[in-house]
């Protein structure tokens, strides 16, 4: 008798879990299957679920009407240049905040983590301000310097060093390498699993950021993919076909990468303790 | 002179980060704080004190945007916390089967961009097109105007924000109940108490800090939502749904009102600054 009311409420939960995650998978799978059906058959009632002429016309359009491969290029310059400095950036000032004892240091450490309660996003005309006195507005550069610095990933590697024994560090000191030395030889290498979560998030930061190309690009060929995104769908009459492939398109890198590196994300006791 | 090397390597380690800290948060920072007190339009600034202030708190657009800004917050926050909660209490149950995959699904969301999210969540929730009114015809109830009615376009802002809200606090509330020593649970079973009474008296008490973190980043995640907004409902219709940032934006870039929007900028900031203050006495109050 308990058995089968454990059954019972197995399969219940079970169940439950499943309507969740159909909730949660449709609209995407809503996107994908309308981005397939060609134009005519998008706004045709009753509407089908399945395409029934499926095409990839809508791909093609998209391709050749926007400036695609150049926002696609653009994204991904910002991207992986941004996720790169971010990790040296990040993984030596985590280092310093938590292997050297100096009171500026913490003061520093507070001042970072106050950047948390002011987001760009609420000071976004000072901001550009600045960016603009820089020389920096309308340039890639421009997109690529501020967002270097980033609070999660300073604490991620201040969190990670702490655990690092001192005595390692001593002994290196001892053999007579230098401190730069140190930690490119020896604490960049065993921070692995931390790179590799950072620069995951880096990536979605970086490549979904919608901000930052708001404040500082102008000329469209510097667009990249959210603004020329944001200015499909902020149009008087939204060109859906183009709209629907185009953001099919651009999550596709984010889906990629999460498939490789899913293990670094979804089982890393990493992230307890993040922001974003 | 050991001593003093050690001190320039840390300083060299921090350098970038600093640099950029003082460009580019404390460099803004100060600025829209004396912005505030002028009537800067781009060109020219001249000292105007508290006007703006005292402006604002008479402008009926700005108090629609802060009591809008506010009651999503109010009501997206307990939204996103229970059904991440929810999610992670079935992903980590003994009970649940197939969780590998319904672990990815919820997840999922994480890789999409706010802009494509808003397609996304506009697309099923056309008014003459979409998937949802579409169904709800052919059940034979009306169809929902999602887009026209204020209130209906703020419930689909809340779907979407909890569909993109869920999956990073799962994650979090995941790790934290994993955490959670299993004796616990034994020594309340041999006790008899049944399932809620657990939850209840051992789960919640241990996510607790979870928790506080949750809601903290959810707050400050919701209060300063504007690319979602953007893409979804672009602020309408009228402006039922423009936020703060959006109202902050549209008036700072779009009417160059750049005096009058760093002083709502400045209320925002004070905003977020007391709700962590308060976040954080509270929590120092429950762990004595």
């Amino acid at each position: 008798m308990l058995k089968f009311k454990e059954n019972q409420s197995s399969i219940f939960l079970t169940v439950l879990m499943y309507v969740m995650v159909f909730l949660f998978i449709f609209p995407i799978l809503w996107l994908l299957l309308s981005s397939f059906k060609p134009g005519g058959e998008l706004f045709d009632y009753p509407l089908s679920f399945l395409p029934e002429n499926p095409t990839v016309e809508n791909y093609e359009y998209a391709w050749t009407t926007m400036n695609f491969v150049r926002y696609f290029v653009n994204t991904a310059i910002v991207t992986v240049v941004t996720t790169v400095l971010t990790i040296l950036a990040s993984a030596s000032c985590g280092f310093a905040l938590a292997k050297y004892k100096y009171k500026w240091l913490s003061v520093f450490f507070i001042c970072i983590l106050a950047t948390t309660m002011l987001p760009t996003e609420v000071i976004m005309n000072p901001t550009f301000t600045v960016i603009q006195t820089l020389g920096l507005y309308d340039s890639l550069a421009g997109l690529i310097v501020p967002s270097i610095s980033t609070a999660t990933g300073i604490f991620m590697f201040r969190q990670f060093f702490l655990t690092v024994p001192d005595d390692l560090l001593e002994s290196a000191r001892i053999d007579g390498a230098s401190e730069g030395k140190t930690f490119f030889r020896l604490m960049l290498p065993i921070s692995k699993p931390i790179i590799i979560t950072l620069a995951i998030f880096s990536f979605q930061w970086r490549w979904n950021d919608y901000i930052w190309p708001l404040i500082v690009i102008s000329s469209p060929e510097k667009y990249t993919l959210q603004i020329a995104l944001r200015n499909i769908v902020g149009a008087n009459s939204i060109d859906w076909p183009l709209l629907l492939s185009a953001s099919v398109i651009s999550i596709l890198p984010m889906v990629i990468l999460f498939f490789v590196f899913q293990r670094y994300i979804m089982d890393s006791q990493a992230t307890s303790g993040l922001k974003d | 002179m050991i001593k003093n090397q050690k001190a320039l390597w840390a300083l060299a380690f921090i350098g970038t980060n600093l640099i950029l800290f003082i460009i580019f948060f404390l460099g803004p920072a100060l600025l829209g704080l004396y912005y505030s007190f002028t009537d800067y339009s781009g060109i020219s600034a001249s000292f105007i004190g508290l006007n703006n202030y005292i402006q604002l708190f008479q402008d009926g657009s700005f108090y629609g945007a802060l009591f809008r800004t506010i009651v999503y917050a109010g009501i997206g926050v307990p939204l996103i916390y229970c059904v991440s909660l929810g999610v992670s209490l079935l992903l980590t149950s003994y009970k649940t089967r197939g969780k590998g995959l319904a672990k990815i699904a919820f997840f999922f969301p994480w890789l999409i961009s706010p802009i494509i999210a808003g397609v996304i969540w506009r697309w099923l929730f056309g008014e003459s097109f979409g998937f949802v009114n579409f169904i709800l015809e052919n059940l034979g109830l009306s169809t929902v105007s999602w887009f026209s009615n204020g209130i209906m376009a703020f419930a689909v802002l809340f779907f979407a924000s909890v569909w993109i809200g869920t999956a990073f606090n799962m994650l979090l509330f995941m790790s934290a109940l994993v955490n959670i020593p299993g004796t616990y649970y034994d020594a309340a079973k041999i006790d008899g108490a049944n399932t809620i009474q657990k939850f209840w008296h051992i789960t919640l008490p241990a996510l607790r800090p979870t928790s506080f973190m949750v809601i903290l980043l959810s707050v400050f995640n919701l209060m300063k939502e504007f690319p979602l907004v953007q893409s979804l409902t672009n602020g309408g219709p009228g402006s039922d749904t423009t936020l703060l940032v959006q109202y902050i934006y549209e008036t700072g870039f779009n009417k160059l009102d750049i005096g009058y929007a760093s002083a709502a900028s400045m209320i925002l900031f004070v905003l977020l600054l007391v709700f962590s203050l308060l976040q954080l006495r509270s929590e120092k109050r429950w762990q004595n």
